[in-house]
């Protein structure tokens, strides 16, 4: 007898075929062919205006605990302040992190540690960069907030778990001159980040950061993998209202 | 090596704690939970170590006297070494633990909760100004639905706004419902796929 158990086995197993299908198929030229998302070629920019204006970046994982449902959205956060602190280490203020959970802050800072010892840094690297500003969301969104404003950040990028408070955030960037973009796992985020944030990443863009900022052959299989089941679940799904409309089901 | 060592232990324990969750195997369940039940006292102890760590930034920040920072700074670390020496010796139910909590935290937040009611309208007239295309036109007029069919205009139901079957009632059924479904399909797909890089060894957070 086939369980749920099996069957959701089965799915993560398919996932991780078509993966290695689609890497081992992309090895070529990874990243090509990857639609245009403005909020990742905005990233690049905001770095490269941060490092010309001696000012710092900003990325914002959020208040989600990592051993939760919400560990997700802080890996992916983790990736981009990697990509970011190794790309802007050459500022003269170097990148800094907030996050609203223990782990994560400390995961922070080993990200921050790789990231400059990869370019050859590592005396550069200083455990604050990695905060822990508070540990409930509107705690860490007070905290955050003190953070911007003091650092006088060029560029926040919210890439984590966090609530409808991420619209403080966007709007102390704002004041001092900067600009917000970024996504969360959180649906309540999503709305105020199309209000509030200048490039807001939504679904499943935010997922793709990974294969838009390392073009690295599994990243891009990953996002190709994703879009297969994306279509196949928007195909069942239309085939499943007609059928229902039609009263064969 | 250090790296390879780290990866080999992250995935051997993610592909477990992955199997324990699909496989109905007794050792398989029981190392899940082992391993679950790890994580979550490590994760105190990260916390206690990202209190110190915000124990520590602010003391800098004091020590530097960085402008009026420093005396939110100073605030923090009062506040913070106070609670955690009243909650930690009289325990978190004392009366006096409750009452920071009920007369300090809950109203400070409520606060802040209060601001991101101006601050969302704020923002929407920026996002307005940045650009007014369809798409955000669309969004604010929906929002503004919302909001005004969420209470009777001045004591009025409008029909065809408020109640039962009023555009506010579908709009929140229906495309409100069908869109935020359809965002956590994607979130789920992400998910699962940055689950998977990290058990293949392609994304590692725990350093290289």
């Amino acid at each position: 007898m086939i369980t749920p158990g099996i069957l959701g086995l089965a799915f993560v197993l398919l996932f991780l075929a078509l993966m290695l299908v689609f890497a081992a198929m992309g090895r070529r030229r990874p990243g090509g062919n990857l639609r245009v998302l403005r909020a990742y070629q905005r990233l690049t920019q905001a770095i490269g205006i941060a490092v010309e204006s001696g000012r710092c970046m900003h990325v914002s994982l959020g208040s989600g605990e990592f051993n939760g449902l919400q560990a997700g959205a802080a890996l992916v956060g983790l990736g981009v302040l990697e990509r970011v602190a190794r790309t802007a280490s050459i500022s003269d203020k170097p990148s800094i992190a907030t996050s609203g959970d223990g782990t994560l802050g400390i995961l922070s800072q080993d990200t921050m540690s790789t990231a400059f010892a990869a370019i050859g840094a590592s005396n550069q690297f200083d455990p604050n960069l990695g905060q822990v500003v508070g540990i409930t969301p509107l705690s860490y969104v007070t905290g955050t907030v003190q953070v911007v404003s003091s650092e006088q950040v060029s560029a926040t990028v919210i890439a984590g778990h966090i609530g409808s408070e991420a619209a403080l955030i966007a709007d102390a960037t704002s004041q001092i001159g900067g600009i917000t973009l970024g996504g969360s796992d959180s649906l309540p985020a999503q709305a105020v980040l199309v209000a509030s944030a200048q490039e807001p990443l939504l679904g499943e863009e935010f997922y793709a950061a990974a294969a838009y900022l390392n073009s690295s052959a599994i990243n891009t299989a990953s996002l190709r993998a994703q879009d297969f089941f994306r279509w196949t679940l928007i195909v069942a799904m239309l085939v499943g209202a007609v059928l229902k409309i039609l009263g064969v089901v | 090596m250090k790296s390879a060592f780290s990866a080999a232990i992250a995935i051997t324990f993610g592909l477990v704690v992955l199997a324990g969750y699909f496989i109905d195997l007794s050792l398989l369940v029981l190392l899940r939970d082992v391993f679950l039940r790890y994580t979550v006292i490590l994760a105190a102890i990260a916390l206690v170590v990202g209190v110190v760590n915000l124990l520590m930034v602010h003391w800098r920040k004091m020590s530097t006297a960085q402008g009026g920072s420093s005396i939110y700074s100073l605030l923090l670390v009062v506040s913070l070494i106070l609670t955690a020496i009243i909650a930690g010796l009289l325990g978190p139910t004392n009366t006096l633990a409750l009452w920071i909590y009920q007369y300090v935290q809950l109203p400070v937040e409520s606060s802040v909760m209060a601001l991101l009611t101006v601050v969302l309208v704020v923002a929407a007239a920026r996002m307005l100004r940045r650009s007014a295309n369809w798409f955000n036109l669309l969004f604010l007029a929906t929002a503004l639905v919302m909001l005004a069919g969420a209470v009777p205009l001045f004591g009025l139901n409008i029909p065809g706004l408020h109640g039962a079957g009023g555009l506010r009632e579908w709009i929140a059924g229906v495309p409100s419902v069908a869109g935020g479904r359809g965002l956590l399909l994607g979130i789920g797909l992400g998910t699962i796929a940055v689950g998977l890089r990290v058990i293949l060894g392609a994304d590692r957070p725990y350093g290289r």
